[in-house]
């Protein structure tokens, strides 16, 4: 299975998500740089955290238009896995592959932190080897994270199961409390309704190396790992 | 024959919607209060844009500007927007 990371102007976790997918998982993964037409090698895309054209206009506005975020897009449409983020969750809402929009923060404070996130859903391949209902420890590090939706468009949400992660206290509870940023609904991430593009403001390419002393998010990258080689084994 | 164009100045005002928390501007607006203005009421900072467009007359120019908002300036998700269009003063975007 082949990797593909975006690299923006002002990208800066594209080499973190290399680390994990080449040197953690050995799988090939290549950077693409922004000016690329043409992805059809890879299976899955990855959209880094960072600050793509310096986060002009609006965070992801920009970096929308690349020829690399159109050749996404029709990646996308195919039904491969897209993955955006922090910043790269950011881009796929401007792009409109998902759903609603990141804005300031609430109190507005860039945070870095270590918060719990609950796995809402474990049947897509992005979250399959994790429990439901799991509480798992992320990074986050964001000055626009705060997500918002419509109220039509949160029911649509809903009504598909698209909200795969959402903020909690340690011991899983959703609340008010556990809420970072101000998030609709405490949500930390989603998908969109054919489940292939997911974004999320947590960082799990930041917890997957033993070293670092967490690995809570190598399930994520593990998990689409074992979904293509099982079809692979189909094919 | 030579295809005369007119240049135009867009001003255009990017706000968030209503319904959208502006953090920003109550930060702002406290801080008013603790300058001692008690009078300030709810407080929302946008984007303001300026740019000048060439066209032939100005309801192709406010066309393309409608579309530019909706593509680039404005995330219609969170934002709305609104412009004025006015012949630029000769020799103005050159």
């Amino acid at each position: 299975m082949k990797f593909g990371v975006l690299v923006f102007p002002g990208s800066n976790c594209d080499r973190d998500v290399v680390l994990v997918t080449r040197d953690l998982l050995k799988q090939p993964t290549r950077m693409v740089w922004h000016q690329e037409t043409d992805i059809s090698d890879l299976d899955v895309v990855v959209i880094p955290g960072g600050f793509s054209y310096g986060d002009y206009l609006r965070c992801g506005a920009i970096s929308r238009f690349s020829p690399a975020m159109q050749a996404t897009i029709a990646h996308a449409e195919q039904g491969k896995l897209v993955l955006g983020i922090c910043n790269g969750f950011q881009v796929l809402t401007e792009s409109g592959l998902l759903p609603g929009a990141l804005v300031r923060n609430r109190d507005l404070h860039f945070i870095c932190d270590r918060v719990s996130i609950r796995v809402e859903r474990t049947d897509l391949s992005w979250t399959q080897t994790y429990q439901p209902k799991q509480v798992v420890t992320l990074p986050i590090a964001h000055g626009e994270g705060c997500y918002y939706a419509d109220p039509d468009t949160l029911r649509e949400l809903q009504a598909h199961q698209q909200i795969l992660f959402r903020y909690c206290t340690p011991s899983g509870e959703v609340n008010a409390e556990a809420n970072p940023n101000g998030s609709v609904e405490n949500i930390a991430g989603i998908c969109n309704r054919q489940g292939n593009v997911v974004g999320m403001m947590p960082h799990p390419e930041r917890a997957s190396d033993p070293t670092l002393g967490n690995t809570d998010g190598l399930s994520l990258f593990q998990g689409v790992l074992e979904s293509l080689s099982v079809q692979g084994a189909m094919a | 024959m030579e295809i005369v164009t007119q240049t135009y100045q867009a001003k255009i005002y990017v706000t968030l919607r209503p319904s959208v928390l502006d953090p920003a501007g109550t930060a702002v607006q406290t801080g008013f209060k603790q300058l001692g203005y008690d009078n300030v009421g709810p407080t929302r900072i946008g984007n303001y844009v300026e740019l000048t467009v060439s066209a032939a007359d100005e309801a192709a120019a406010s066309q393309q500007v409608d579309r530019m908002c909706d593509q680039l300036l404005a995330n219609p998700v969170i934002e709305n927007y609104r412009f004025d269009l006015q012949l630029a003063p000769a020799g103005a975007a050159k």
